[in-house]
């Protein structure tokens, strides 16, 4: 009876989407020069969050002619308690975006990606710490952010990748995003958000080379309450392990300007 | 060639006035500061905009340096509304479409600039380019003459920076030529330095601790970067590249040396050296000097923005064939 009891309170704690690193005891990272957790280094998540946040059954690529390969591969959801807080009608809107998935997601036509899915794209990341900001520089689409660690400034515009002030809160560097105009998705299931999202972003080191990622995601014109993703992120730790040119704009090209080829004459 | 310009001397002289170069050389006690990690600190935003010419105007020879009175003539004469041979003045001389270059901030006669004394950026006796090889000037013809008359028929024929794949002002080597979107921002980490350019957000993450090159079979646009320290100077050395990224009409043996100092407070001094034995008979070398400007850089999102444009060109060129079609039946 203890036993089985033991059994239905971890299922009850898997269930209530607690991540199990908070668990853990707390690590403390080694530090930079200047005093702070260093977080420097190439970091990549490891899931299939970027294909949809919740989680999902494996199934069919949109390609057929590539048969198993690009298929689309099974996934835990990384969204506490598996639910994401639609309003009505933006859920209908999430629907028509799946269903219409490969000519309206951004990262098919190499658009920049925002945040959070700069983050759990398929591509290593990395963080460059100095003194008065921090950089995060992404693989894919050379996509880039500027984290602003002084006294918190206003964005100056909407933009793809928003506008970040940073300030760490012992450990963990705390992230807030705003001012990411309304073209960015977060998955390829369609998930999306207006141009009124807010994003906490939370990066807590676990160990020397595992980050804690927790992201909260607030936009009232999309969703009823905040709701929140986490996961880990592993550094890569290759030796010379380092980010490669990904410049996709030469690969969407076909799906974007394709049909406007000259046709060869008769 | 002298032309008149309608540039306004108040601007300009403020410019000059305040530019670091123009005055005496460093007798300051100024020296680098140093990161927290104890590298030079070259951190900040620095823009690139120069009046200086890339080679050397002809009756100059081999005169690298006007005098301070050559100097100060040269200014009184760009002041007065001349714009002699000298000076490259970008989108602020006059051409055949003019923009309203004080509203966009484009008037490279009201940028911040770090001017200098040099008669031209390429260094040395000769002061230009060298000749191209034979086999470079025939490799570029033939290239060339593969795409004309079909510069129109899909997006492949377009050039890349009209495609958003490499913009002029994200090229490396950093050529001024443009006054506006040339901001380089440098952030510097352990063991890396990035070089963050305002065009189309292109980023380079420079590991400083003397690892080598990459694969050869690996080729980028922007080629593969890795740097050292050397005294207070960052060298970046960078291969790698592919025979589309074309700096000047090279190959992909094109290997580029790129030297950054601050020489006082308000500037970077931007050298840089280029080889390729496929297109020059010997390297050559520039050097340029960057102003401090203000930031923050902003987001350029160019393939976000290009669709309509894009597509327009695209379009234009199938709506004539189809025209030509209908008159030819």
């Amino acid at each position: 009876m203890y036993r089985l009891r033991k059994i239905v309170l971890a299922s009850a704690i898997v269930l209530a989407g607690i991540p199990v690193w908070s668990q853990t005891p707390a690590y403390r990272a080694p530090r930079t020069a200047d005093g702070k957790p260093n977080l420097n280094g190439i970091w990549q998540a490891n899931n299939s969050a970027d294909w949809n946040l919740q989680g999902h059954s494996a199934a069919q690529g949109p390609v057929y002619a590539l048969g198993a390969v690009f298929s689309i591969p099974p996934g835990l959801s990384v969204v506490e308690g598996d639910e994401i807080p639609y309003l009505p009608a933006a859920a209908a809107k999430q629907k028509e975006n799946r269903a219409n998935w490969v000519k309206l997601d951004p990262e098919v036509k190499c658009y920049l990606p925002g945040v959070p899915r700069a983050t759990y794209l398929p591509y290593p990341f990395q963080i460059i710490q100095s003194r008065e900001n921090i950089m995060m520089a992404y693989e894919y689409a050379g996509a880039v952010r500027t984290i602003n660690m002084g006294a918190p400034t206003k964005a100056p515009a909407d933009s793809w990748m928003g506008w970040s002030n940073g300030h760490w809160e012992g450990e963990t560097l705390v992230v807030d995003v705003t001012s990411q105009n309304e073209d960015t998705w977060f998955d390829r299931a369609g998930n999306f958000h207006s141009e009124a999202l807010h994003v906490v972003e939370r990066y807590t080191p676990r160990s020397a080379d595992i980050l804690n990622y927790e992201a909260t995601i607030e936009d009232p014109k999309v969703f009823s309450r905040p709701w929140k993703i986490s996961m880990p992120l592993y550094r890569r730790v290759e030796k010379d392990a380092r980010l490669l040119e990904y410049k996709c704009v030469e690969f969407a090209e076909e799906v974007l300007y394709g049909s406007l080829r000259k046709k060869a004459s008769k | 060639m002298t032309t008149r310009l309608p540039l306004s001397i108040a601007a300009f002289t403020a410019m000059i006035a305040g530019s670091a170069l123009a005055q005496a050389p460093a007798t300051s006690t100024w020296t680098v500061p140093r990161t927290p990690d104890g590298t030079p600190d070259l951190q900040g935003v620095y823009a690139n905009a120069t009046l200086t010419p890339l080679e050397r105007p002809k009756g100059l020879g081999a005169k690298e340096f006007y005098t301070d009175q050559e100097f100060a003539a040269l200014m009184k004469r760009i002041q007065s509304g001349i714009v002699p041979e000298e000076a490259d003045l970008g989108n602020a001389a006059p051409q055949d479409v003019r923009y309203d270059l004080s509203l966009y901030g484009f008037d490279v006669t009201k940028a911040t600039l770090a001017s200098n004394k040099r008669t031209s950026l390429i260094v040395g006796p000769e002061g230009k380019v060298p000749p191209m090889l034979p086999e470079a000037r025939k490799r570029n013809a033939e290239r060339a003459a593969k795409n004309k008359g079909h510069e129109f028929d899909s997006y492949e024929n377009r050039p890349l920076q009209e495609r958003c794949i490499l913009m002029a002002q994200e090229r490396i080597p950093m050529l001024p030529g443009a006054a506006d979107n040339n901001l380089l921002q440098i952030v510097e980490g352990q063991g890396y330095v990035v070089l963050l350019h305002e065009m189309d957000h292109s980023t380079r993450v420079i590991p400083t601790d003397g690892r080598p090159h990459i694969s050869q079979k690996i080729r980028e646009y922007q080629g593969d970067s890795v740097g050292h320290w050397e005294g207070n100077t960052l060298v970046v050395d960078t291969t790698n590249f592919t025979d589309l990224s074309a700096f000047r009409g090279s190959g992909e043996k094109l290997h580029l040396v790129e030297r950054f100092s601050r020489p006082d407070e308000k500037t970077l001094l931007y050298q840089f050296t280029v080889e390729d034995p496929d297109t020059w008979d010997k390297p050559w070398s520039a050097e340029i000097p960057m102003a401090k400007a203000k930031g923050p850089v902003y987001e350029w999102a160019c393939h976000e923005g290009n669709l309509d444009e894009f597509v327009t060109i695209l379009r234009g060129a199938r709506v004539e064939e189809e025209a030509g079609n209908k008159a030819a039946k």
